[in-house]
């Protein structure tokens, strides 16, 4: 496993203790008949409270590693450990890719569902539903409809849905990547916002480097097709950290400079594949 | 917007006009002889037998029956149709199973099983019901199919991710989510279910719009003919914005933004 380690990073001291919630060992996926390999061989340990950001080009298999996390695909090989340290809260919760908000229910709705689902009463429903949409300034937007809102209202609400659910894992696949980049850049804000209020263990999918860059503690970047951990990188910013003055940071450019770095070689050669597949 | 509201206004207004000036065209062809008034009588003298019909109550008798019999085929068939629809789109193997069976009778016209429908069921209240039945049930079921298997895969993720029971699923993305294509079908088996009361009642009832217009041809009471057409276009129009208003409570995400 290549652990690259720069700029003599400053490991949280937590993290260091936590333990470990998500372990995944020698985990492969393939596809059918046609033996496509979509994921190969993952080794990774997640601690509790971690946020873990994997980053990759189109198609490297981050989206298939994380539907298995999410228990929506099967694994062909390999073993996937989760540790759960609270069995009466549920493992883990997603927010998709683009639009996910169910169309037939207002914001409320949508933000009540994994808690309805749950059976939880509906007077606690209610109490966390308030504080999550207030916490993402929702509130006033409740009885709206998903058709009435814009794209970074809706993803904000289906970000809330997750946290409502109060999962010990959030699983995020490319969030954001349907949004402006204004847009972005608030929501990263708002993420971390709520995020460091509740210290859940975070797996992201990006393939934007600033993003993982900005949120991340710590990131695997992928090989392209199939997939594999090209490295793992510690991400040296303390929390909590303020989205715009990051940038200021000169270990913020040599940080994305070298991420690039190994992943332009995979980005290249994930279109060398994609052109010879044609 | 106020541009297009009056717009919108000189719109419905000619709308009005058409129909009305073709009234007056047809009453004045009809008094001077210009079309014959045995085939076409004067839009007057049918108000009038309109208004006769409404005085001796047979109107009212011929159109509740007609009512009855559509509305309890429209929930003999259509509820059965819902439900096997929806079990349908959440089951591919069932879908498997029955998809040739639907596909293999929908195609034959529902009036070429009357007579099969009479034989089972007899000449009373059944087989006219049976008949506005069999109209709306292949509507409704192929509506809902489509409706629960054209949505989009990312909410069922979203259902089985947040640890939704099969039934929980059902009832909080299949039924909501194909409820607009639904509504489509109802539509269409309302239509249906018009055109089969119509043909069934001419051909084996004692009442019911349909046997009016089939028994004014025989004793050639025209203007009582067209007063059938009348209402059953009349009911058209009802039903169609009933189902309107229906769609705009049980859909109100469709709602304009």
């Amino acid at each position: 496993m290549a652990v690259v380690s720069m700029l003599s990073p400053k490991p949280n001291a937590v993290q260091d203790q936590a333990p470990v919630q998500i372990s995944l060992r020698g985990v492969r996926k393939y596809f059918g008949s046609s033996g496509f390999v979509a994921v190969d061989g993952i080794d990774i340990d997640i601690p509790q409270g971690q946020f873990f950001v994997i980053v990759g080009p189109s198609g490297c298999g981050k989206t298939t590693l994380l539907r298995m996390l999410a228990g929506l695909e099967g694994i062909s090989e390999g073993t996937m450990t989760i540790s759960r340290s609270d069995p009466s809260r549920p493992e883990n919760s997603m927010v998709f890719q683009g639009d996910s908000l169910f169309p037939w229910m207002t914001v409320y709705d949508n933000a009540a569902y994994g808690l309805r689902m749950r059976g939880v009463a509906e007077k606690d429903v209610a109490d966390s539903v308030k504080l999550w949409l207030e916490r993402i300034g929702l509130w006033r937007f409740r009885d709206r409809y998903p058709n009435q809102l814009s794209g970074g209202m809706r993803q904000r609400v289906s970000i809330v849905r997750a946290f409502a659910n109060d999962p010990e894992i959030l699983l995020m696949d490319e969030p954001f990547s349907a949004l402006d980049e204004q847009n972005k850049m608030l929501l990263h804000e708002e993420l971390l916002r709520i995020w460091e209020a509740t210290k859940k263990t975070v797996v992201f999918i990006t393939h934007s480097v600033d993003e993982a860059v900005t949120l991340g503690d710590r990131i695997m970047i992928m090989t392209a097709n199939p997939g594999r951990e090209k490295a793992i990188i510690d991400v040296p910013f303390t929390r909590p950290r303020n989205v715009l003055e990051l940038r200021h940071d000169p270990a913020y450019g040599d940080l994305v400079f070298h991420i690039w770095e190994q992943l332009r070689d995979e980005v290249q050669r994930a279109r060398l594949n994609s052109e010879g597949g044609k | 917007m106020a541009k297009q509201r009056t717009f919108y206004g000189a719109e419905r207004f000619i709308g009005f006009l058409t129909p009305l000036a073709l009234l007056g065209l047809w009453e004045a062809a009809a008094r001077t002889g210009l079309i014959d008034a045995r085939f076409f009588p004067a839009p007057s003298s049918i108000v009038h037998t309109f208004g006769a019909l409404v005085a001796s109550g047979e109107l009212w008798t011929n159109l509740t029956a007609s009512l009855r019999r559509l509305l309890l085929g429209m929930l003999v068939g259509g509820v059965p149709a819902l439900f096997l629809g929806l079990a349908m789109g959440i089951s591919r193997p069932l879908r498997a199973a029955i998809d040739p069976l639907i596909a293999a009778t929908y195609p034959i016209p529902k009036s070429a099983i009357l007579p099969l429908v009479l034989l089972i069921f007899g000449l009373g209240e059944t087989s006219k019901v049976v008949m506005v039945a069999l109209g709306a049930f292949y509507p409704i079921l192929i509506n809902t199919v489509m409706g629960v298997a054209n949505i989009d895969k990312i909410y069922l993720d979203v259902g089985h991710n947040f640890r939704a029971s099969r039934w929980q699923v059902f009832r909080t993305i299949a039924l909501p989510g194909a409820l607009p294509s639904i509504m489509a079908g109802v539509k269409l088996a309302m239509g249906m279910g018009l055109i089969l009361i119509a043909i069934s009642e001419m051909v084996a009832a004692s009442d019911g719009i349909g046997y009016m217009i089939w028994n004014a041809w025989q004793v050639l009471t025209v203007d009582t003919m067209y007063v059938g057409l009348l209402v059953i276009a009349l009911l058209g129009f009802l039903f169609s914005t009933i189902i309107d208003e229906v769609e705009r409570l049980l859909i109100p995400w469709k709602a304009r933004t």
